[in-house]
């Protein structure tokens, strides 16, 4: 079982990601879209970090599992039922045996080795979901759900009208909407489906850190060598690693397409494989709290920041005389709407050289120096008379 | 915005404190009483303006951005009023639409279906947009026009010229100004037999993609139907930068004409590498190597410069139209920005007042209101000539323009001249055309 400190870890995450609605309101980011993708996105890394937080070992081609997740989870809509239970099951089996396939011949090297083979599968799915298996993926289009599919095990529909995901009859994108000490709150179905999946998720990821298997793999990172010289075969737990960290992606994948039943190539494109990387080292590769933190920190550059135009930017500097109004916008202009990426990569950069060890590095170093304090008054008073 | 509100962190503080226990039996109220998704709520109306301002299409995106600022304004009384005071309908007033000021949002669809869809749900969830609009890409305009359908919301598609947008993935909730591949194709054909003969070999390079499938396709049919054979067609990914060995093979293939199934940044790179191979220059089977691109645009043109000199296409519009309609649109344009608009420009201006309108004939924002107010309209002055709504599949009908690269230009916007205009009954086609079949309208959605 759970230690008290991970107990405490785990309540704490647990209020937190529920309370998330509430929470983002204030910031902008209080509505079922983009809090779906910070949980979605909050899976996802927190499964690449059990491969590469504790292992090392860099994959390049991560993207490529949520790929194979989305396009599967849309496929079960099409033929099964629009719960998404059948999608997720399918989802995690494929990606599963993905990852295993390619876990078993590029673990066959490590370091930058390694992470070049991940690059070149992960780039030959998206080819092949781009163009090759166009009947399958439908190319660049996207895969999406029609009304002629024939979903055998739903009801014949007569609506004209597409069916939603849904849940046992919930459906995804029902929301509860509510205003609150002036902010627009919004309670969403979908987003709580994620957010319960993020919650187990996180509980996986911590009993793997606190296990045995979890001592090993980081054993794997700090000396490989060395294991292997003691007569360990190191293969069998870093492909563990690979194919569970596939499927989380699997999974986060299926939950994309659940929210939103669509299934592009762009999703395995190399940039998005970099993403999720950028996710984990800049949340905190290693950590548990951190790849949540990075993948909320990056899709929140992502969604806000590209939205503010020139009309916004003028609103917020109204109050200033009409040269300094126009000077500031010229500045600030090229750091938001499709600069958006320019500034990340500069508090990227930052967060890199100032703090190696992402943002809960940040965190722990406040942590302690309040922590520091505490002591050192302790220290005074138990000072003994001289 | 509430990004940087200053108070932030007491307001995070007492969120997070109060949150879901507290106060959640009084205060809250439920939202969802209007009869249809983001009803407006009397402060003004929001539209939801979604262009690639990345990635092949961002010229297009860019231009029509300026064109929606325009309407917006036209809408809300600004400006000289452009294509208001020439449209037939004269329903608009220049106080807003239905007396709400319009007010609007923008996002970036980086000519990418997912992102396109994530920035139009938060238009929708988040800045309550009624209406998304815009579109350069046809992948992206049906991705998005899906999307509306389930959220409830109408889309007025921007330059999307796939057949599919209209034909098997086509929905209530979605409509189409613009022409499509089959038109094109259409139009394009007879001229194409005058210039070149009916004995010629044609190759084909086509994005991969919903639109360049079925404008080939389209292509193909029509120009098979005057006695041209289709040597090959090799598509080509959408992000290609580099086509060179795309057009080297075209040499030794034995045909004489190439068709060029692009658009944007790729067309104005594949055809400058065509010329840079010099396939204008050879004679094939005794015959003037020649090439074609279907779907022509100003910026296009002006991005491949000297290259486009001679070649044949079509259009949507062109702002050297004489009509009354086209002037208005040119000359408001023209003072706003300093040059003339693009066809781009052109259909998501003609796009947002034909929302505008519909609103107000139908007296309401309820998509479905607004859908049966576009079906079937028959409308006029919008620099197409008279245009018919058509009900079947929300397709607009109207003329097309066969243009040709100037061989001449007079400055840099005066880059294609109009060879002819097909008139509108020669581009018409049945609904249930095999090009177009395979979908279903369904019912409009009202969401909520």
């Amino acid at each position: 079982m759970l230690k008290y400190n991970d107990k405490v870890l785990m309540i704490v995450f647990a209020i937190l990601v529920l309370t998330g609605p509430v929470i983002l309101a204030p910031f902008g980011a209080g509505y079922p879209d983009l809090l779906q993708r910070f949980a979605i996105f909050g899976i996802l890394a927190v499964g690449y970090n059990i491969l590469f937080g504790l292992t090392g070992y860099l994959s390049f081609g991560h993207a490529a599992f949520l790929g194979v997740g989305s396009y599967s989870t849309v496929w079960m809509f099409k033929l099964l039922t629009m719960n998404i239970i059948p999608g997720m099951i399918l989802a995690i089996i494929m990606s599963g045996l993905f990852a295993l396939l390619i876990g078993f011949i590029t673990l066959r090297r490590s370091g930058i080795y390694f992470s070049i083979l991940t690059l070149a599968f992960a780039q030959m799915s998206y080819s092949l979901a781009y163009s090759v298996l166009t009947p399958i993926t439908n190319g660049e289009t996207g895969l999406q759900i029609r009304l002629a599919d024939a979903r055998i095990l739903d009801p014949k529909n007569e609506s004209g009208s597409l069916p939603s995901t849904n849940l046992f009859g919930f459906e995804m994108n029902d929301t509860w909407r509510t205003t609150f000490m002036g902010m627009d709150l919004q309670f969403n179905v979908g987003f709580y489906v994620c957010a319960v999946i993020l919650i187990a998720a996180f509980y996986v990821s911590i009993r793997i850190f606190r296990s045995p298997f979890g001592l090993m793999l980081r054993a794997v990172k700090t000396n490989q060598n060395r294991l292997m010289y003691t007569g360990i075969n190191t293969k069998p737990y870093t492909l563990a690693a690979f194919v569970i960290s596939g499927m989380y992606a699997g999974l986060a994948g299926a939950l994309l397409a659940s929210m939103d039943p669509l299934a592009g190539a762009e999703r395995m494109q190399w940039t998005e494989s970099g993403s999720i990387v950028l996710m984990v080292i800049l949340g905190g590769a290693g950590t548990l709290l951190g790849p949540v933190l990075g993948a909320g920190v990056i899709k929140y550059f992502e969604a806000i920041f590209s939205r503010i135009n020139d009309n916004v930017l003028h609103g917020w500097f109204d109050f200033l005389p009409g040269f300094l109004e126009t000077f500031m916008v010229w500045i600030i202009h090229p750091f938001v709407g499709k600069g958006w990426s320019l500034t990340l990569g500069a508090v990227f950069m930052i967060i890199v050289i100032f703090l190696p060890g992402g943002l809960m590095e940040g965190a722990n170093r406040i942590n302690k120096r309040f922590g520091k304090q505490k002591r050192g008054s302790a220290d005074n008073a138990k000072a003994p008379a001289e | 915005m509430s990004v940087f509100t200053p108070n932030r962190r007491g307001l995070i503080k007492s969120g997070a404190l109060l949150g879901t226990g507290l106060a959640m039996p009084t205060i809250f109220t439920a939202g969802s009483a209007a009869a249809y998704t983001n009803a407006p709520t009397g402060s003004g109306v929001t539209l939801g303006f979604n262009v690639p301002q990345s990635g092949p299409y961002a010229d297009e995106g860019a231009d029509e951005l300026r064109a929606y600022e325009l309407a917006v304004e036209h809408l809300n009384g600004g400006g000289d009023g452009g294509m208001m005071n020439t449209f037939s309908s004269k329903a608009l007033s220049g106080n807003g639409i239905l007396g709400n000021k319009v007010n609007y949002v923008t996002g970036d669809t980086q000519t990418k279906s997912d992102a396109a869809r994530a920035s139009a749900k938060s238009m929708i969830e988040k800045d309550g947009a009624v209406m998304i609009t815009g579109g350069s890409s046809s992948g992206v305009a049906i991705a998005v026009q899906g999307l509306c359908q389930e959220a409830g919301v109408i889309f007025m598609a921007g330059l999307t010229h796939s057949n599919d947008t209209t034909g098997k993935d086509k929905k209530a909730n979605g409509f189409r100004h613009f022409f499509n591949g089959y038109m094109s194709a259409a139009a394009l054909a007879p001229v194409l037999e005058e210039m070149y003969g009916p004995d010629r070999n044609a190759y084909h390079l086509t994005a991969d993609y919903t639109w360049g499938w079925t404008q080939q396709e389209s292509i193909q049919a029509a120009t098979e139907a005057k006695g041209w054979e289709t040597v090959n067609n090799v598509l080509t990914p959408l992000a290609t930068q580099d086509f060179s060995s795309y057009v080297a093979p075209v040499l030794n293939s034995g045909a004489d004409i190439l068709v060029l199934n692009h658009y944007g940044g790729n067309m104005i790179n594949s055809l400058t590498s065509a010329v840079q191979f010099g396939l204008r220059d050879k004679q094939v089977n005794g015959k003037n190597f020649e090439i074609v691109v279907p779907l022509y645009s100003r910026l296009m043109a002006k991005g491949a410069g000297e290259n486009v000199k001679g070649i044949f296409g079509s259009t949507n519009w062109h702002w050297s139209l004489t009509d009354a309609g086209s002037q208005a649109f040119v000359k408001s344009f023209g003072e706003k920005y300093g040059f003339p608009p693009s066809q781009a420009a052109h259909t998501v201006y003609c796009q947002t007042m034909l929302y505008a309108d519909a609103a107000e004939r139908a007296g309401t924002f309820n998509p479905c209101g607004i859908a049966e107010a576009l079906e079937g309209f028959d409308f006029d002055g919008l620099g197409n000539g008279p245009t018919h709504y058509r009900a079947d599949d929300h397709q607009c009908f109207k003329d097309v323009l066969v243009v040709k690269g100037k061989d001449n230009p007079t400055s840099d916007f005066d880059l294609l001249e109009v060879v002819q205009v097909t008139p509108r009954a020669q581009v018409e086609y049945a609904p249930d055309h095999p090009m177009f079949a395979g979908g279903a309208l369904g019912k409009c959605n009202p969401g909520a």
